[in-house]
């Protein structure tokens, strides 16, 4: 063991409320800079935050309302804007359980167990995040549509995946597929198992050790993923736009129906649309947030700020 | 690999598993592989079925024509723009949140993610109603000639908003846990504040930036809903490729969507094993 590695030779431990309210170290002036280029940092960083992240928020409610809250509520009540609003509720109540049961699974296997190809498991989890949206769809396509390999099967069968909510789902499904497991993953690990065996030793059978002991342990990092599949679940426009096949009121999704609007010039109506989803962001945000700050211990390491 | 879900007995007596006292590891694994070759692996694997049924040629004939080679040069000209962009905020803006106090904090910070919450189509109609010629920001840039949405401008825009928290979600926790005791040393040492930045805090950061940095790339390269508002679509000036794949699937051209789409799966292969591999550094030199 190193000087450097021996803790108790050092002070006390670096503090580490430096993440989030906690006090600026100004006392020691040789690590931290003077206080015009402090302050000169924290204006650029503001500044662009706002430019790029707080002007647009800013633009979907102004341009919602431009035309007065009676057009805005004219939107919302169009019998299109609330089939849409249906349909996106649908694929999200189909994608988020089944990536719900598929993260939980993949998390249990992955943490609790050492098997050869695990990293090569969890980087093929990661992939549907750095496929395109529009490659997700297309993929849908070429299996499921007219001209596709499974495509006659099912035509024959009458049943339609491309073009109707199976398609919407599936491709719904694949977006979001790493969300909950990439959260569950890392904080699994970090919790081991012990807590698991305690429980086997003491006569649990597995499903109730589940039930019992690694639920309570992960709930908050699992609503945590939940939250963000959830979000992109309702949000999903270059996937579900593929397979969708833009058919008014039936298989357009809240996203696919502001861009039908805005193609038609329907501004105030696309951004009224707009705003629904915009406040449902900011919603997801608050929540996510909320987690972070009370239950930081109970979610993964990287998501402690 | 798609059956690979043996019964729970039979995993027990394979060598390449620990045993564990622990259930549930078969029944797990197999949902999580048939699940994964459902939904990802196997549809994947079929584009590249259908492009390899296309021969060279094919291949070549599409992804060679002009208008696709337009695209891919703007596509990733905008995505490397942004990113390197993102890099530069990115890391000034994990630094200012990791190591300085301000009002509103905490705030901001939320913000932070929302082009992760924000739908792509809100955000796309929402920065084409502002860099737009009657916009807040479109209107002062028109009379200095400077022309953003509709525009290649607009692609870059559009991507550097989606790929904004990447570099800072990455850098932040590299930048919280380095120690700051070797920057009181550099200081005893006789460094300036700026050589001990650059010389002992830059290089911590590095793999972290860069893995950041690759994330905002693969991302913007493959973003569809946000970029098709604020672009105008121009074949040829601002067209994106994920755009011709979706022109080329409504003119029935199959065989050229998965000649498309085949080059972008590839690009986004190397992307997460570039990642993998800058992971795997930041995890050696987070070690160190």
């Amino acid at each position: 063991m190193s000087i450097l590695e021996d803790k108790s030779l050092q002070d006390p431990p670096a503090i580490p409320a430096i993440f989030h309210g906690g006090p600026l170290i100004q006392t020691n002036a040789a690590i931290t800079e003077p206080a015009w280029v402090r302050w000169l940092l924290i204006a650029i960083a503001l500044g662009f935050l706002s430019l790029f992240l707080l002007l647009p928020l800013a633009a979907v409610f102004t341009e919602a309302l431009r035309d007065g809250f009676g057009t805005y509520l004219t939107a919302l009540k169009e019998p299109d804007a609330y089939s849409a609003l249906k349909l996106t509720l649908l694929a999200a109540a189909i994608a988020v359980p089944l990536n719900l049961v598929f993260g939980v699974a993949a998390a249990w296997c992955i943490s609790k167990f050492e098997f050869r190809g695990k990293q090569l498991l969890i980087s093929l989890i990661d992939l549907p995040f750095s496929v395109s949206p529009v490659v997700a769809g297309l993929v849908y396509v070429l299996i499921f549509g007219a001209q596709g390999w499974a495509g006659s099967w099912f035509a024959e069968h009458d049943i339609k995946v491309i073009f109707a909510v199976p398609g919407i789902a599936l491709a719904t499904i694949f977006v979001t597929f790493p969300f909950i497991a990439r959260e569950l993953i890392p904080l699994m690990q970090e919790q081991g198992t012990d807590d698991e065996q305690a429980a086997l030793t003491l006569g649990a059978t597995g499903f109730k050790t589940f039930w019992r002991v690694t639920l309570p342990n992960i709930k908050w990092g699992l609503l945590y993923g939940v939250l963000l599949c959830n979000a992109r679940a309702f949000g999903e426009f270059g996937a579900v736009s593929v397979v969708s096949g833009h058919i008014r009121g039936q298989t357009n999704t809240l996203p696919l129906h502001i861009e039908i609007l805005y193609n038609e010039y329907a501004f105030a109506a696309a951004f009224a649309v707009a705003s629904l989803l915009a406040g449902l962001a900011l919603i997801t945000l608050l929540l996510k947030s909320l987690l972070e700050w009370r239950y930081a211990d109970q979610l993964a390491a990287s998501r402690r700020h | 690999m798609a059956d690979f879900s043996p019964p729970d007995s039979a995993v027990t007596h394979l060598p390449f598993r620990r045993r564990r006292a622990i259930p549930g590891f078969g029944l797990t694994l197999g949902i999580t592989l048939s699940y994964l070759s459902l939904i990802v692996l196997i549809p994947l694997a079929g584009v590249f079925v259908k492009a390899s049924g296309l021969g060279f040629e094919g291949l070549l004939h599409t992804l060679g024509s002009p208008r696709v080679l337009a695209s891919l040069k703007l596509t990733f000209g905008s995505a490397l723009v942004a990113a390197l962009f993102n890099a530069f905020f990115g890391l000034l803006i994990a630094w200012v949140f990791v190591r300085y106090c301000f009002p509103g904090k905490r705030i901001f910070d939320a913000f932070i993610d929302l082009p992760f919450a924000l739908p792509t189509a809100v955000a796309g109609i929402a920065l084409t109603s502002l860099y737009g010629p009657n916009g807040w920001i479109g209107s002062l840039l028109s009379p200095l000639g400077i022309q953003v949405a509709y525009s290649p401008l607009g692609v870059i825009v559009a991507m550097t908003f989606i790929s904004l928290p990447f570099v800072v979600r990455t850098v932040e926790p590299v930048l919280a846990e380095a120690e700051r005791e070797l920057e009181e040393a550099a200081a005893t040492l006789g460094a300036g504040r700026w050589v001990t930045i650059r010389r002992v805090i830059f290089p911590t950061v590095l793999p972290a930036l860069l893995t950041g940095a690759a994330l905002a790339f693969a991302r913007a390269v493959g973003e569809y809903g946000s970029i098709i508002f604020i672009a105008g679509n121009i074949p040829m000036v601002s067209e994106i490729t994920p755009l011709l794949i979706i022109i080329k699937l409504e003119e029935f051209d199959y065989a050229g969507a998965t000649a498309i789409a085949a080059a972008m799966l590839t690009l986004s292969f190397v992307l997460l094993l570039a990642v993998n591999i800058l992971q795997a550094w930041t995890r050696r030199s987070a070690r160190r």
